[in-house]
């Protein structure tokens, strides 16, 4: 009777054991995709968002418009030769 | 005495009655084989076809779905992008689970901005399919109002756009991609392979109404597209587009192409044609798409004598400083007649480049073997490929040296008879600045290749001051001059050539080195047929040489190698003063040109 217990006992606490454990990293796991799909959606978004960004930084970086503002808006231009001092070394 | 039911009773050991032994052995053996049977029906299912029964189970729920990746981007030198992808919805159907629900349709069409009836007909024309996209390519801001509406069989795709911040700037090169994101023209096309990514997939388990339930795995990640970084200097691209478009303009001419290059590597650092496209908005006809500074070649003129004077100095019979007698201004040969501009009388061979002489270029070439001239071309590029892998590239013609006659001879030795693109133009030149390597043309920053010596260096360098005379006091392409910096260049002006002879429509061309004491950049221009009251090289194609190199050589810290120039212009005299002062050189310098037209480089008079 003593050998049935001590064989069986042990077999039971571990089956409890792993089935709550089973359990335990089923949920883990679930958590663990709904935290990834979040993290995508927000990496998606961020792309997005990088995307346009590049693309409004290349608009308004263009030289063009560079050109434009600086003559129009700030009122520069290249220097006469009267304006340049040349130094001799 | 009828039969009376006995009352039960319990039965009694030998008595007749329910043998229950019987019974009970019955009932076990018919439960031993029910149970036997589940048991082996499990283990079948289990054990033995366990992967049939796990493949029935998957194809009902598990599907294997494409991760999206974006294309490279391609940048310029500076990583200044030049081609983005960014992402956007596609908006698709199931015309099958659509048309449960035909009183959406209203609804839908309204919030994908589009008419109901095409809605209707797109959706109808495949009624029995489970596949058709309503709407490509909308903003993430525009497909949220339509998913949002949770119709049923309405889902939306993720897919990349392509955009390109310079526009028409720089749409030659760069080319652009069809609505699957492949490459279609120009270097999109020539580079896919880095470009595209490789989509990843994952398995997922989807329930009834197609919704993700669990991911559960990654079967391979996705690949985004590697970057490319090009050559291509975005704020000189700039400038080429800018004073080529100026030039366009004011010359009314119909198209036009420039290249500048890096001399110490090939690399191309701009390169433009006009009239351009907005490779956002495809729209245009694809002939104006062509990279015509790479596909399209023409005969070259005036610029090809500096090439054949490499020749005749190769040869050691003749010094920069040897006398040529040009009077009086035509030479007969054969049937034809070979006509200067005007009467240079007597020209210095270095004079020949300077007042660019066909008669002095003629000569110098009937003094050498056939071969020898056709080895220099050869040597410096023409009729050759460019080695830069654009699609469609073209070598241009450079013809057997065997079968030259003395007509085609000289007709070669001032740029006519043979073909060249604008890149190959610019690469014959950029190896005179280069020591006389040859370097192969590349649009990958880095991508420098394996040079190979054309001439010798020191007779490079002899050439190199001789061109620089061309934009000197006495040359032909004075506007080519940028203040401060010292440049070597050669006009050219060519006929267009058509079917059976010459127009009176011309080609003016400009190649050019800066700065010359120590060439950093090399740049070849042409502008196809401008308004035919001027049209010389020197009027038309070299001052966009001067006024692109001007802002690019100040835009790329390039020390002024003149500074004597600087100096005597400072002081004394004002801007405007110092503007007329040119002005009055250039009117000295080319007086008879204007009253002469068909001058400067014109093909033999009968030839072909």
């Amino acid at each position: 009777m003593n050998w049935r217990l001590l064989i069986g006992l042990p077999l039971l606490v571990g089956v409890i054991v792993t089935a709550i454990m089973v359990v335990e990293s089923r949920q883990h796991h679930r958590q663990l995709s709904v935290q990834l799909s979040a993290l995508e959606t927000e990496r998606d978004e961020l792309n997005i968002e990088f995307g346009r960004l590049q693309l409004e930084q290349a608009a308004l970086g263009k030289t063009s418009r560079i050109e434009r503002v600086a003559a129009e808006q700030l009122m520069m231009r290249s220097p006469t030769p009267t304006e340049v001092e040349v130094l001799r070394p | 005495m009828s039969v009376r039911r006995s009352p039960p009773r319990r039965p009694q050991a030998g008595q007749r009655g329910p043998n229950l032994r019987g019974r009970l052995q019955v009932l076990s053996v018919f439960l031993g084989i029910a149970g036997f049977i589940l048991v082996a029906k499990a283990a079948e299912m289990q054990l033995w076809r366990s992967e049939f029964y796990q493949a029935k189970g998957d194809a009902r729920f598990v599907r294997e779905i494409e991760i999206p990746t974006s294309r490279g981007m391609i940048t310029d030198r500076n990583g200044e992008p030049l081609a983005i992808s960014t992402p956007v919805e596609s908006i698709w159907a199931s015309p099958r689970e659509l048309l449960k629900n035909p009183e959406r349709m209203g609804e839908l069409a309204a919030a994908l901005q589009l008419p109901l009836e095409e809605v209707k007909a797109r959706v109808e024309a495949r009624a029995e399919r489970d596949f058709v996209y309503l709407r490509r390519r909308l903003t993430p801001d525009q497909s949220e109002p339509v998913m949002a509406l949770k119709i049923p069989g309405v889902y939306s795709a993720r897919e990349y756009q392509r955009f390109y911040p310079l526009g028409d700037v720089a749409a030659h090169v760069l080319g652009y991609t069809n609505i699957d994101d492949q490459g279609q023209e120009g270097l999109e096309l020539a580079f896919n392979d880095w470009l595209i990514g490789k989509p990843g997939a994952k398995r997922v388990i989807k329930d009834r109404l197609g919704r993700v339930v669990e991911n559960v795995e990654l079967v391979r990640a996705a690949e985004p597209g590697r970057t490319l970084e090009l050559s291509i200097d975005r704020r000189l691209q700039h400038l080429v587009y800018r004073e080529l478009q100026k030039a366009l303009v004011e010359n009314s001419a119909t198209s036009a192409s420039g290249v500048v290059l890096d001399v110490a590597t090939g690399e191309i650092l701009a390169m433009v044609n006009l009239p351009s496209y907005n490779p956002n908005v495809l729209d245009s006809v694809p002939a104006a798409r062509r990279n015509r500074a790479v596909t399209d070649v023409f005969e070259p003129g005036s610029v090809i004598k500096a090439f054949t004077v490499a020749a005749a100095l190769e040869t050691g019979r003749v010094m920069p400083d040897t006398i040529i007698e040009t009077s009086p201004g035509y030479m007969p040969l054969a049937n034809h007649v070979v006509r200067d501009i005007r009467n240079f009388g007597t020209l210095t061979v270095t004079g020949l480049l300077t007042k660019s002489s066909n008669i002095a270029a003629t000569k110098l070439a009937l003094d050498m073997p056939n071969e020898h001239l056709h080895d220099v071309l050869h040597r410096f590029g023409f009729g050759e490929l460019s080695g830069s892998g654009f699609p469609g590239e073209q070598a241009g013609v450079l013809s057997a040296p065997q079968g030259w006659g003395v007509v085609e001879k000289a007709t070669i030795s001032y740029g006519y008879g043979l073909s060249t693109t604008v890149l190959q133009l610019a690469q014959a030149y950029a190896a005179i600045g280069n020591g006389g390597v040859w370097m192969p043309a590349t649009f990958v920053h880095g991508g420098a290749g394996e040079g190979r010596a054309a001439i010798d260096p020191q007779l490079a360098k002899t050439l190199l001051g001789m061109l620089e005379t061309v934009t000197g006091p006495q040359g032909s392409a004075q506007r080519a001059g940028v203040a401060g910096y010292r440049v070597a260049g050669k006009t050219g002006t060519s006929r267009r050539s058509v079917a059976g002879g010459y127009e009176k429509r011309y080609i003016s061309v400009f190649a050019g080195l800066v700065p010359a004491s120590q060439p950093r950049y090399a740049m070849a221009l042409m502008i196809n047929d401008p308004d035919p009251k001027q049209y010389y090289g020197g009027l038309v194609a070299a001052p966009v040489f001067g006024r692109v190199m001007a802002d690019a050589l100040r835009v790329l810290d390039v020390p002024p190698d003149n500074v004597e120039q600087l100096l005597a212009a400072a002081p004394a005299v004002p801007a405007a003063e110092a503007d007329a002062l040119t002005l009055e050189a250039e009117s000295v310098a080319e007086p008879l040109d204007t009253l002469r037209p068909a001058a400067e480089p014109v093909p033999l008079q009968g030839a072909r």
